[in-house]
């Protein structure tokens, strides 16, 4: 449990990735069975318990600590896990050859059910050091939050075994913790695990953003264009009978999109298979809306994500499509091998003959030249197209991110300049320095916030932002201060912001998406921020 | 005689009217007792330094041969009387030569500890238990959060660092006077053998412990003139604190920033400082150490100082000890 606690601590403090990849790699090598699987089961998000809430934590230390001493650690500290991972009395430090694998904390809670989850956790808690208690009450509390994706985790995992990331998740889906075939195929004690079940996941192939001189090295006619739809990238599968909707990362998302996945059994499609069903793979972008004439913004899909479960009216009023650009598998043909042109007149003939209303074509955006695709980027036909794809038409569909083959050309940001109003100290790290701001923009005489944003600065303007709140303060409510805006005195924030929608919960009437600081204007004085009537001309939809 | 009258604070630092002298003052005076040679603790200018040996050795190595107008070493254990107020010192096991004070007149006996700690550290000599009516004691780290794991451990999670990072540069950390040799000698311990390379800073203080029989094994400078950029791959290396935000620090290649200090503990003072490993190694006492040494003293009043005050008195209450806190200026809350 030690050095499980020890690599959670480590990827949490190193910003470096090739530095994470190291520390997991090493622990792959240097913990037995099963502890380093069930290690990676937690960094990918596949360990799973009766959840512990904050208040059953609360209630576990107030029958061990004076209340007034619990008081002054958690204000001290200001994390609860953290917290009680230290006051939790009895110190089992130094006890190295009691420490616990980390298989029997993980069978422990398995065995917990959610009555006596609080007793198992106590008892747990009672036989490790402070490290692994902190560790154990993440686990529990989910989200270990050490900034390790899944991908990544795999990706050590592939460094560790000298294999392609793309072999281990081909066959992820069909794996369970604590994954021994798995291991004792990297350590080459075994076979490679098989596709176990079809309708497996395939990794999905990622564009570079197009940089400074790119296309001037390369020609028009080699390439085709798409709009860049701002949805979430999906792959829905169908083979040999099963049935599964997958997001980019390759996590399953099927249980949140019913309605699509009942549209999912490509019926009309070639038959391929050992069943004879209609196999395929599609790639492409879940959006909401009834094409083709209705396409919902961001914030409308935003309605169907990071569900578990959907009610009926969600289904009614935000129905999901899958725009669909790419397919990997026709009938029982695998055609990631084929340029993009001839999978492209298979994907047109896939997709027409399914449901309209469920799966339509990305279509493709004839140009001139660069100079007339830069200029349809700027000015796209719809506020769910965020730029322009150009994908080369005789490149196959590669995993990962290859440079060269497919690029994304984002639309630039929108901006505007707003007045800095409000700011709350942050969290962890910052939370000495006031680093969340809420900003306005003038209606009349007055300013209206308009949104909030918390990065974008480096830490140098953290610091002279922090300065000026501390020197400008006019009220305090708590962590929140009240800025100094008037139109002769205050800070101007150039906020760049991906889209705008309207919005009742907001006083303005508007919601920014993703907004963030993109310069800090000490020249400009607040009276020359943008008007709200500014705002309100770039509306989506 | 009150306690008050035999000991109070007053703006220069710990007062005793019938001994006319102050305990580690923060300004010059005609007659100071110095408990250790940390900066905050043991200032020039005085007049007259009553002090343990070793902690007069290491005020002349850092201010200088006439930081004082007079000198007077005194032993562990040795009685002196000042004025007709019997003093004493007594280890203290914080950094070399660190002694806690014992003032006694009439049967009272007040225990000003400095600072002090009761882990094992093979760098000074160890705490001892004086018994006392009044003890006052530091509490850099008087909450209940602050627990210190064994240095060893430490140690051994440094080097498994350096094992798995073999061609990055390990920087430590360390407050000078005391925590750095103390770091330097653990990584010995754990068997590292290998030169340790040191900032400047750290020089004459590690050239004094050496001198003072603590093996610190091969020490070499980290300047470039030493060696190139390369030569630093896979290197220990230990500084104060203050150099690794410094242009110095730039001529170690993709450097893991280590920290060794007892405020490693919580996470967010890591993140704050930027540390990507912190060694939790303190030359103070944790929670426990604080708790278990006033019961050892056998005080019945304790006057808490320079720290996490409100904890330690609420704690004494609940043991039905008399405590209050003692407000003394000029003591460094980040003191290590």
């Amino acid at each position: 449990m030690r050095r499980f606690a020890e690599l959670l601590d480590r990827l949490l403090l190193t910003p470096s990735r090739n530095a994470k990849l190291t520390l997991m790699a090493g622990h792959f090598r240097d913990a037995p069975d099963p502890d380093r699987g069930l290690a990676l089961a937690a960094l990918t998000g596949n360990l799973a318990f009766a959840a512990v809430k904050p208040a059953l934590l609360k209630g576990l230390i107030a029958e061990r600590m004076d209340p007034v001493l619990f008081a002054y650690s958690y204000d001290y500290v200001g994390d609860l896990a953290e917290t009680v991972s230290l006051v939790w009395p009895g110190s089992a430090e130094g006890a190295g050859e009691d420490d616990l694998p980390l298989a029997s904390v993980v069978a422990a809670l398995h065995g917990a059910s959610r009555s006596d989850a609080g007793r198992v956790l106590a008892g747990l808690l009672d036989r490790l050091d402070p490290g692994s208690r902190f560790a154990v009450i993440k686990l529990v509390t989910g989200g270990l939050r050490v900034g390790v994706s899944a991908r990544l985790a795999k990706q050590a995992l592939a460094d560790y075994g000298g294999v392609d990331v793309h072999d281990i998740e081909e066959i992820w889906h069909g794996l369970e913790p604590p994954y021994a075939p798995l291991f004792a195929w990297l350590d080459g004690r075994g076979p490679k695990p098989e596709r176990a079940a079809p309708a497996l996941f395939r990794p999905v192939m990622l564009a570079n953003p197009v940089a400074d001189g790119d296309l001037d090295r390369l020609l028009p006619q080699d390439y085709a264009a798409e709009w860049k739809w701002d949805g979430i990238r999906a792959q829905a599968v169908r083979e040999d009978g099963r049935i599964r909707l997958y997001s980019r990362s390759g996590d399953e998302i099927s249980a949140a999109f019913p309605d699509l996945v009942e549209a999912m059994d490509f019926t009309g499609g070639p038959a391929g298979g050992p069943d004879g069903g209609p196999d395929g793979a599609l790639d492409g972008e879940l959006l909401v809306g009834r094409p083709p004439e209705h396409v919902g913004t961001f914030s409308d899909l935003q309605q169907r994500l990071n569900r578990k479960t959907v009610s009926a009216k969600t289904l009614r009023d935000h129905p999901v499509f899958m725009r669909c650009y790419d397919l990997l598998l026709d009938g029982g043909e695998d055609l990631r091998a084929l340029p993009f042109a001839m999978r492209r007149a298979r994907l047109e003939r896939f997709v027409a003959r399914l449901d309209p209303a469920r799966f339509d074509l990305s279509p493709l955006v004839a140009f001139a030249g660069w100079d007339d695709i830069a200029a349809r980027r700027r000015d796209p036909p719809h506020p769910i197209v965020e730029g322009v794809m150009l994908k080369r038409l005789d490149s196959p569909y590669l995993p990962g991110r290859p440079k060269g083959p497919w690029f994304k050309w984002k639309r630039d940001p929108r901006v505007i300049d707003a007045v800095l109003m409000y700011a709350q100290r942050g969290h962890g790290k910052r939370s000495s320095f006031y680093s969340d701001y809420t900003f306005g923009v003038w209606k009349g005489e007055a300013l209206v916030p308009v949104g909030k944003a918390y990065f974008g600065f480096t830490d140098a303007e953290l610091r002279q932002i922090d300065k000026f709140v501390r020197d400008n303060t006019v009220e305090r409510f708590g962590p929140v201060r009240v800025v100094r805006a008037e139109p002769r005195h205050g800070l101007v924030l150039e906020v760049a912001f991906e889209g705008l929608a309207r919005s009742s919960r907001h006083k303005s009437g508007v919601a920014m998406r993703f907004p963030r600081i993109a310069r800090l204007r000490w020249d400009k004085p607040p009276e020359e921020a943008d008007q709200l009537a500014t705002l309100e001309a770039m509306l989506d939809g | 005689m009150q306690p008050h009258d035999l000991l109070h604070p007053r703006p220069q630092g710990l007062y005793c009217p019938p001994g006319d002298f102050f305990i580690d003052p923060v300004r010059p005076v005609a007659r100071a007792l110095v408990t250790h040679g940390h900066s905050d603790h043991a200032r020039p200018g005085h007049d007259h330094v009553l002090a343990t040996r070793q902690t007069l050795d290491i005020m002349a190595l850092r201010y200088g041969e006439n930081f004082a107008g007079a000198t007077q070493a005194v032993r562990y254990g040795e009685t002196v009387s000042v004025n007709g107020v019997a003093v004493s010192f007594h280890p203290a096991g914080h950094v070399l030569g660190s002694a806690q004070i014992a003032v006694e007149r009439d049967g009272l006996r007040i225990v000003a500890s400095g600072d002090y700690k009761r882990a094992p550290d093979p760098t000074c000599a160890p705490f001892e238990p004086v018994a006392c009516d009044v003890f006052i004691t530091e509490a850099t780290f008087g909450l209940p959060v602050f627990t210190h794991p064994p240095a060893g451990e430490e140690a051994a999670k440094l080097l498994r660092s350096m094992a798995r990072f073999p061609d990055r540069a390990h920087l430590v950390g360390a407050y000078a006077l005391g925590k750095a040799q103390r770091v330097i000698r653990l990584a010995r311990e754990a068997g590292y053998d290998r030169p340790v390379h040191i900032h400047g800073a750290l020089a004459k203080l590690c050239a004094y412990y050496q001198a003072q029989g603590i093996d610190l094994g091969r020490l070499e400078p980290a300047t470039l003139e030493a060696g190139a950029k390369d030569d630093f791959a896979g290197a220990l290396v230990v500084g104060p604190p203050s150099a690794f935000a410094d242009r110095w620090a730039r001529r170690f290649p993709d450097p893991v920033s280590c920290f060794a200090s007892g405020w490693m503990r919580i996470r967010q003072r890591v993140r704050q400082r930027g540390v990507e490993l912190p060694l939790i190694v303190s030359d103070h006492c944790d929670w426990e150490e604080l708790t278990r040494t006033i019961r050892d003293t056998g005080a019945a009043e304790v006057w808490v100082t320079h720290g996490r005050e409100e904890a330690v008195v609420r704690w004494c209450e609940l043991a039905g000890i008399d405590a209050r806190p003692l407000h003394l200026v000029g003591y460094e809350d980040e003191a290590e």
